[in-house]
């Protein structure tokens, strides 16, 4: 399930400008890899590359690869919908689809990718994946009750469940707990935790402890200045990124002496 | 000292300002104007209409009686705006799709411009161009349609020579409501929350699945809001209808024949400068079943709007 993903001298532009520099890093299976840095270093535009979710802006363009078990993500002929079937993501803001329930939003992705499943499949995978996002116990009594009468927290755990759902190989996180409030936010990271031993995880955020308490490994991104292209300074194991990183911007970074 | 602070706080609010006071009357004053205007209109009809519902039978043009008058124009308008209806709808979704999901920006501009430009368009214009281009155009057809499809009653025929019919009409009226529908419905596409959009393609649907899981549930109260300010403005047409249709009374079901029910407001237009005495309040007490019709179409929108607002996209 988990899969390893190799990057290697990514340049992500939006027409002519340059977002992103030559970033190369390999992310590992069943770990939780975070991504930090200041505002507008690129970190989120990076991890949309990595589900071709960064194509919805008309001239966006990669150069350089992505490769996944074996397969180029950006290879001729590989359809940006197939990529996201394997690589799920969660957003900043929880999106549960408003018209839809409970149950309804966790089956979302279920239906598109295998439209004749059979009732008892569906509900079983709907339990199976709110389940594994810690929501389980306190939605079955509702599940038919729309899913925006939820609590923030709890609907960013609709959100894991329902990209959990479709089994994919990969999460990506963008900022998950920004607009969740700390005892929520603790029950997101507990969930991260559980679920990196069967996904491989990335997650961005602004947040260094969270970085520093749910992730094995960190990248740090940095920008030269506005303008520039962002790019990534160093990515190594979290302990050591925190105590002993090579580059002096990276401590300075997560030591708050930036800038 | 909270409280004392929450006294002087309500003492403050309790203070009137007159600038304050006025602005509240004047637009309290236009809020009861609407209520007014409504019962003043209803009262109208009521009042105007009232000698034909006593009248005897015989004095009812067409000496059948008033019902028997008004059923066949109710009719002729139902059908021809639901027609209307049912061909523009579906219509202008896709247009809106097209203007807010697929076309280049450019060109999504200028199709916008295009459809506010279509909805200014006098309704009269239309009745001509029905007349005088779509009527004759649609014989063709009608007679292809009257050959392999007559079996429906709709298509049962005789095809009328001059193709002014049912079917021609209710084009028109599709042509007419289509700017407007298609606005109303384009503008709540665009409103779409990204983050949505954003979620259904991050569980790998494609654009089409994205819009049946994202775009339509969130525009569908719109959908059915502009449906029904079409529908309005179908069931209300006058001159396009006047112009176009070719009106024998009666009623069916047959679209393509020249025995073709009338509607309310044509019917009105072409009967009222000729009419006097009963025939007048005839003509009003059709007047009042049109405004009945209206607001129950209305009321119904309304009604379907809010049944799922748990549900719907605003919260």
């Amino acid at each position: 399930m988990a899969k390893r993903i190799d990057v290697k001298d990514l340049d992500i532009y939006y027409g002519s400008f340059r977002a992103v520099r030559s970033v190369s890093m390999t992310i590992q299976p069943r770990a939780v890899t975070a991504l930090i840095g200041p505002s507008g270093c690129g970190k989120s535009t990076y991890l949309r590359a990595l589900n071709r979710m960064h194509e919805l802006i008309p001239s966006a363009r990669v150069e350089g690869k992505v490769v996944m078990d074996d397969q180029d993500l950006y290879a001729p002929g590989m359809d940006p919908v197939d990529v996201r079937k394997h690589v799920g993501m969660v957003f900043q803001r929880p999106n549960p689809f408003p018209t839809m329930s409970i149950y309804d939003n966790v089956a979302a992705g279920l239906r598109l990718n295998n439209k004749r499943l059979r009732k008892s499949e569906t509900d079983d995978v709907v339990e199976e994946s709110l389940r594994g996002a810690n929501l389980w116990e306190e939605v079955k009594d509702r599940l038919r009750k729309p899913g925006s009468g939820l609590s923030g927290g709890q609907q960013q755990r609709l959100c894991i469940a329902r990209a959990i759902a479709v089994r994919p190989d990969v999460l990506l996180m963008d900022e998950p707990c920004s607009a969740l409030d700390p005892i929520s936010t603790h029950a997101v990271e507990d969930l991260m935790a559980q679920l990196k031993e069967n996904y491989t995880i990335v997650i961005v955020t602004h947040n260094m402890q969270q970085a520093a308490r749910v992730s094995n490994y960190t990248g740090f991104f940095n920008i030269a200045g506005t303008g520039q292209p962002g790019e990534l300074v160093e990515i190594d194991e979290t302990p050591t990124i925190f105590s002993t990183p090579t580059h002096t911007a990276t401590e300075e970074y997560i030591s708050g002496r930036f800038g | 000292m909270s409280n004392t602070g929450q006294g002087a706080a309500t003492a403050r609010r309790v203070r009137k300002r007159p600038a304050d006071q006025a602005f509240r009357g004047i637009t309290t004053g236009a809020g009861v104007l609407i209520l007014v205007v409504l019962a003043g209109v209803a009262a109208f009809l009521l009042i105007e209409a009232w000698p034909s519902f006593v009248a005897p039978a015989e004095e009812i043009p067409g000496e059948g009686g008033l019902v028997l008058y008004i059923w066949p124009l109710v009719f002729g308008t139902l059908l021809a705006s639901v027609l209307a209806l049912v061909i523009a709808a579906p219509l202008a979704v896709l247009i809106a799709l097209f203007i807010t999901h697929y076309a280049p920006r450019k060109l999504a501009q200028f199709l916008g411009y295009v459809v506010d430009l279509l909805a200014a368009v006098p309704s009269i214009i239309y009745g001509l161009w029905g007349f005088t281009v779509l009527a004759p155009a649609t014989r063709g057809p009608a007679e292809w349609l009257h050959e392999y499809l007559g079996f429906i009653p709709l298509f049962a025929g005789p095809p009328s020579t001059t193709g002014r019919t049912m079917l021609t009409t209710a084009l028109v009226l599709a042509v007419m409501i289509l700017p407007i529908v298609t606005a109303v419905i384009r503008e709540a596409f665009l409103q779409t929350p990204k983050l949505h959009e954003e979620a259904s393609l991050a569980l790998g649907a494609t654009r089409l699945e994205m819009i049946r899981m994202a775009v339509l549930p969130f525009g569908s109260s719109s959908i059915i809001s502009g449906s029904m300010l079409g529908l309005g403005r179908a069931l209300g047409e006058t001159m396009a209808v006047a112009i176009v249709l070719s009106a024998s009374g009666g009623v069916t079901f047959n679209l393509i024949s020249s025995g073709n029910p009338a509607t309310i407001a044509a019917n009105i237009a072409l009967e009222f400068p000729e009419s006097s005495g009963v025939a007048i309040d005839t003509l009003i007490a059709s007047g009042l079943v049109l405004f009945a019709i209206t607001l129950v179409v209305n009321m119904i929108a309304r009604a379907v709007i809010n049944r799922r607002t748990d549900f719907s996209g605003a919260s």
